[in-house]
């Protein structure tokens, strides 16, 4: 039951954000504005414990949620077999270069933060 | 004697049919990857997708009729985001402490990953539009559509772009990560967690969470920040060149 009210005050939450989005032609998707107001709404303890019971439960699934897109690429097999090296070759190394500007950028920057504090 | 080709093509109409196909085999691949000790290479979605594709592909059935059944698996991504909050709040003193740090390397890691795609899609020789589908492959899935309808890509290979390159990610960051040394501490987790958030998204996230709970948390955070950067950043910067 606490995780049915978890899923209540996301579902809540998500169509507030999209409401919002919509009204104010906000260039967020609702999810995302939802996400914001329950970091807001998780002071209060009456959203905290359901929410807590109920996110766990979806974000330790969450690479499920991916299942349904992903199978979309077979309607793409005639640019597959056209460009898929290419593609993938493409893909793989701004991956990589992403992921390493990310992790060196947080590495360089956090270490300076840290030592301010000293 | 029943028909089975007859009683295939009736259950495999059925919206029961996607919905049960899709969590079937995930739940088996999660059992082998769990078997495995989480090999990168035995990630469940991408074995998941390749297995039901084939099955798809082998038997006729068409990918609308499949998403009949899965979108009730899609529609929760909305409720995850918004979950997403949950892992931010455990760690809101971090948060507060290094704000900047992340920022900026949201910035530079979501700039890098987009810049660099459009940039070698270009040298490749790939047409306009699925150049132009690359640009927003790091944001979730149902984002990366709106970017891409923005900008003049094409939507539906934007979302198959974002899931590889989620795959992508959740496959080969941890070599990546131990050849850039970057360490397996508290300060190591949130990097490399961070990093998997901003260029590989939920995919990249949900191998976060399954290593390590700050890196989780910390790909969390930087999925939803890559969400609100890239969608006002991506259509802006297509709007001024």
């Amino acid at each position: 039951m606490t995780g049915l009210r978890g899923l209540a005050w996301l579902l809540a939450l998500q169509s507030i954000g999209e409401l919002l989005a919509r009204g104010f032609s906000l260039p967020f998707p609702g999810p995302v504005i939802g996400m914001l107001l329950l970091l807001l709404a998780l002071r209060a303890p009456v959203v905290r414990e359901p929410v807590a019971a109920c996110a766990s439960f979806l974000l330790s699934h969450l690479s499920l949620l991916f299942v349904p897109v992903g199978v979309g690429v077979m309607t793409h097999l005639g640019l597959i077999s056209q460009y898929g090296v290419r593609m993938l070759i493409v893909i793989v190394l701004s991956t990589w270069i992403g992921l390493a500007v990310t992790a060196l950028t947080l590495r360089l920057f956090r270490e300076k933060s840290d030592a301010e504090l000293r | 004697m029943p028909n089975f080709v007859e009683l295939w093509v009736y259950l495999s109409s059925t919206p029961l049919f996607g919905l049960t196909a899709t969590l079937v085999v995930y739940v088996l691949a999660q059992a082998v990857y769990a078997r495995l000790q989480q090999a990168p290479w035995a990630n469940p979605v991408l074995w998941t997708v390749l297995a039901i594709a084939s099955v798809l592909l082998a038997t006729g059935v068409s990918y609308p009729t499949y998403f009949a059944g899965a979108q009730f698996i899609h529609f929760l991504l909305g409720p995850a985001v918004v979950a997403l909050a949950w892992p931010l709040w455990e760690r809101r003193a971090a948060l507060a402490l290094h704000w900047r740090a992340l920022l900026l390397a949201a910035l530079a890691g979501g700039l890098a990953a987009s810049g660099s795609a459009l940039a070698l899609g270009w040298a490749a020789g790939l047409p306009l539009d699925v150049v132009l589908s690359l640009a927003p492959k790091s944001v979730t899935a149902p984002v990366a559509m709106g970017i891409a309808d923005k900008i003049g890509g094409i939507p539906a290979l934007a979302a198959v772009f974002a899931v590889i390159t989620g795959m992508v990610g959740a496959l080969s960051a941890k070599y990546l990560f131990a050849a850039l040394r970057i360490p397996t501490d508290p300060a190591g987790w949130m990097a490399r967690g961070f990093s998997l958030g901003t260029a590989a998204h939920g995919i990249g996230a949900a191998r976060a969470l399954q290593v390590n709970a700050d890196a989780g948390a910390y790909a969390g955070l930087a999925l939803g920040l890559q969400v609100v950067l890239a969608s006002l950043l991506i259509p802006l910067a297509f709007r001024l060149f």
